[in-house]
C-alpha cells in the first residue's frame, strides 16, 4: 500500500484512525507506568492517601529475605526452563523436519497440549505428582525408584513446576519448524556439494540461518518465566517453605493480600526495569553471534 | 548444470551409502518422535480417563488408564451441583472472550489501518512505541489498572476483563499493520473515484478482504482471554462472577489435596473443548498467528 504524505485532512484521519490506541495508551499503560513509580516512593494502603516515603520502599526490598528469594526462585526456573525448553523444542523440530512420514500428526500432538489453558494444566499435573496415586511416581516405580513427594517436597516442587513446562513447548517447536522450512534448499546442496555432511551443513548453514529465531524464542521466553504465576497461584502457593514463591507471586501477595501497594509497585517497577534490561543485554549480545541475512 | 542433473549423474556407491544413512535417520528420527508424542499426549489421556472415573476408582493403584465402566455422570454433577456454579462461570468465560474478540479486532483493525494508511511527522516514532510496549508485563501495570477500575466502581465485575480489549493490542495491531501494508494502493485510488471517504476505504474495502487476518487476531485473543487467570485473580470476588480459570483453581485449594479429581478434570475438559473446536476449523490460522507473532 502506498502512504499518504500529505495534508492536514490526512493528518486528521491519521489521528481519527489510531484514537483507540491513543487513548488506552495514554490512560491504561503511561499513566500506570507512572503512577507505579509514584506509589513505589510511597507507603500506600489504599484507605489512608499515599504518603511520601522516598527511598523507604526499596531500602527495605534490600534486606527483604522473600524479595531476595522470589528473584533465586524465578531465576532458578528461567535458566533451567527456558534453555532446556528451547533445545528440545528445537530438536523435536529437526525431526519432524527430515521429511518422516505422518509428519501433520506429528506437529499437531506435539502442539496440543500448549493450547490447553494454564490453569487446566496445572490441575492436571498437581493430580498427576500425587504422591500416593499419582500416575508419574507409578512410571517412575516400573524404573525401580521410590515414590517422592514431588509437589509437597522443599527439594522437588521447583523440579516438579520445571518438568511440567515442558508439556508447554509446542508453541516453539512450531516456529523452530517454520524457521527450518526457510533455509533455503539451495544453500544446503552447494553445502552438500563441497563435501560437508550432514552435521557439518547442520551447524555452519541451519543453525546460523535460524539464530535470529532462536533468539526471539530465548528473549520471549526469559519475559515469559520472570512472570510465572500460575503455578504458583494454582499448584503450590508458593510452597513448600516458599521454594516456588515466584516474582510476580510476592507482587501479587504484597499488593492483594498484604495491602501494601507502595511496596509492591516499587517491586513491579523493578520488574520492568529487568525485562528491558534483560531485552538490551540479550540483543547487544547477538550482534556478536545471530546472523541476520542481508547484512554486512 | 542444475540440482537435478548433478543428482543424476550420481548413481554411484557413495550416493547410495548416502541414502541408506537418509533412511537410517528418517527411522531414528520417527522412533524418537514416537516416543515424543506419547510423552506429550499421556498427559491429556490421564485427564480424560480421569474425568471419567468413580471417587473410587480415584484411589486404585496402580492408576488405571481404562476406567471400569465411564461415568460419565462426572460431566453432569458439574452442571448440577449448586455450590460450584460451572455453567455460570462457562458463561462469564464466553461473555469475556467474546467481548473480547469483539473489542480487540474492532479497535485493532482501526489503529493498523491508521499506521499502514497514513505518513505523518509522528507516525514512525507511534508505532515504534506501539512495538515497545509488546513486551510490557503486565504486573508491571497491574496495580494502577486495579486502583483506577476499583475506583470506577467496578471491582468483582466483568467489565475490567473486557474494557481494556477495546483499546487495540500491541501484538494485534502489528500483525494486521503487517497484512494492510500489502494492500494495493490501486484499491484505495478506485475507492476515492467512487466516492467514499477513509472510512468506508477502511470499512467497505479493506476489511472485507482482512478475513484471514482477523480470523488469527480473533483466535488468540480469545485463547489469551479464555486462559487468562491473572487478571480475574485481581478483579474478581464472587463465585458467580469467576470466569473458568479462577473458578477452577478455587475448586482446588491446597487444604484437601484429595480433591474430587474426577470432576476437577472433567471441569478442565469442558474447560478445553471451545480451544480445540477452534483448532479444529482452523489450524491454519494458529500456525500462521504463532509463527507471524511468536505468541504462545
Amino acid at each position: 500500500m502506498m502512504k499518504k504524505t500529505i495534508g492536514a485532512s490526512q493528518s486528521r484521519a491519521f489521528y481519527a484512525f489510531i484514537s483507540p490506541w491513543l487513548i488506552g495508551f495514554a490512560v491504561l499503560t503511561l499513566l500506570p507506568i507512572l503512577a507505579s513509580l509514584y506509589y513505589s516512593f510511597t507507603d500506600y494502603d489504599v484507605i489512608h492517601a499515599p504518603a511520601w516515603v522516598g527511598l523507604g520502599n526499596f531500602r527495605e526490598l534490600f534486606h527483604d529475605e522473600q524479595f531476595w528469594n522470589s528473584i533465586a526462585v524465578t531465576l532458578k526456573y528461567t535458566f533451567i526452563s527456558v534453555p532446556l525448553t528451547l533445545l528440545l523444542s528445537l530438536l523435536l523440530a529437526i525431526l519432524i523436519n527430515q521429511k518422516v512420514p505422518f509428519q501433520g500428526f506429528f506437529r499437531t500432538a506435539i502442539y496440543f497440549p500448549s493450547m490447553i489453558s494454564g490453569v487446566a494444566m496445572s490441575l492436571l499435573f498437581t493430580w498427576i505428582f500425587n504422591p500416593q496415586a499419582g500416575p508419574f511416581n507409578y512410571v517412575l516405580s516400573l524404573f525401580g525408584m521410590d515414590p517422592i513427594p514431588w509437589l509437597l517436597d522443599e527439594r522437588f516442587a521447583l523440579w516438579a513446576l520445571i518438568v511440567m513446562s515442558f508439556w508447554g513447548m509446542g508453541a516453539g517447536m512450531l516456529i523452530f519448524l517454520a524457521g527450518l522450512q526457510g533455509v533455503p534448499a539451495s544453500l544446503l546442496e552447494a553445502a552438500r556439494l563441497d563435501g560437508a555432511g550432514r552435521l557439518r551443513s547442520f551447524w555452519h548453514v541451519t543453525l546460523p540461518m535460524i539464530s535470529p529465531v532462536f533468539l526471539f524464542q530465548l528473549i520471549v521466553g526469559i519475559i515469559d518465566s520472570f512472570q510465572v504465576f500460575t503455578q504458583a497461584y494454582t499448584i503450590t502457593q508458593g510452597g513448600p517453605n516458599y521454594t516456588t514463591w515466584f516474582y510476580v507471586y510476592n507482587i501479587y501477595i504484597s499488593a492483594f493480600k498484604n495491602f501494601r501497594y507502595g511496596y509492591a509497585s516499587a517491586m513491579a517497577w523493578l520488574l520492568l526495569a529487568a525485562v528491558l534490561l534483560i531485552t538490551w543485554f540479550i540483543l547487544k549480545a547477538s550482534n556478536r553471534f545471530v546472523y541476520y541475512e542481508g547484512s554486512r | 548444470m542444475s540440482p537435478s542433473a548433478t543428482a543424476g549423474l550420481q548413481a554411484t556407491p557413495a550416493s547410495r551409502a548416502g541414502r541408506r544413512e537418509q533412511a537410517w535417520s528418517k527411522a531414528v528420527s520417527l522412533i524418537l518422535l514416537l516416543l515424543a508424542t506419547a510423552a506429550m499426549l499421556s498427559p491429556l489421556a490421564f485427564m480424560v480417563s480421569t474425568s471419567l472415573k468413580t471417587s473410587k476408582e480415584l484411589l486404585v493403584y496402580p492408576p488405571q488408564l481404562f476406567p471400569k465402566a465411564p461415568a460419565w455422570g462426572n460431566y453432569a454433577e458439574l452442571f448440577r451441583n449448586g455450590e460450584i456454579k460451572f455453567g455460570q462461570q462457562y458463561a462469564n468465560s464466553l461473555i469475556v472472550a467474546v467481548s473480547a474478540v469483539v473489542g480487540t479486532v474492532l479497535s485493532s483493525a482501526l489503529v493498523a489501518f491508521g499506521f499502514a494508511r497514513y505518513r505523518t511527522k509522528a507516525s514512525g516514532l507511534l508505532f515504534l512505541l506501539v512495538l515497545s510496549t509488546m513486551m510490557l508485563p503486565y504486573p508491571a501495570i497491574m496495580i494502577p489498572q486495579f486502583l483506577l477500575f476499583t475506583k470506577l466502581g467496578l471491582h468483582d465485575s466483568l467489565l475490567p476483563l473486557i474494557l481494556p480489549n477495546f483499546f487495540g493490542s500491541a501484538y494485534m495491531i502489528f500483525l494486521l499493520k503487517q497484512f494492510f501494508s500489502t494492500m494495493p494502493s490501486e484499491l484505495y485510488e478506485a475507492g476515492r473515484i467512487d466516492g467514499c471517504g477513509e472510512f468506508r476505504l477502511f470499512w467497505n474495502l479493506t476489511l472485507p478482504l482482512a478475513g484471514p487476518a482477523m480470523a488469527t487476531v480473533a483466535i488468540f485473543t480469545f485463547i489469551g482471554s479464555w486462559n487468562d487467570l491473572l487478571t480475574p485473580v485481581l478483579y474478581l470476588d464472587s463465585q458467580e462472577n469467576f470466569t473458568l480459570p479462577i473458578g477452577l483453581a478455587s475448586m482446588m485449594s491446597s487444604k484437601f489435596r484429595l480433591a474430587p479429581w474426577n470432576l476437577l478434570m472433567a471441569a478442565s475438559m469442558l474447560t478445553a473443548v471451545p480451544i480445540i473446536l477452534l483448532f479444529a476449523v482452523a489450524q491454519r490460522r494458529f500456525v500462521e498467528g504463532i509463527v507471524l507473532t511468536g505468541i504462545k
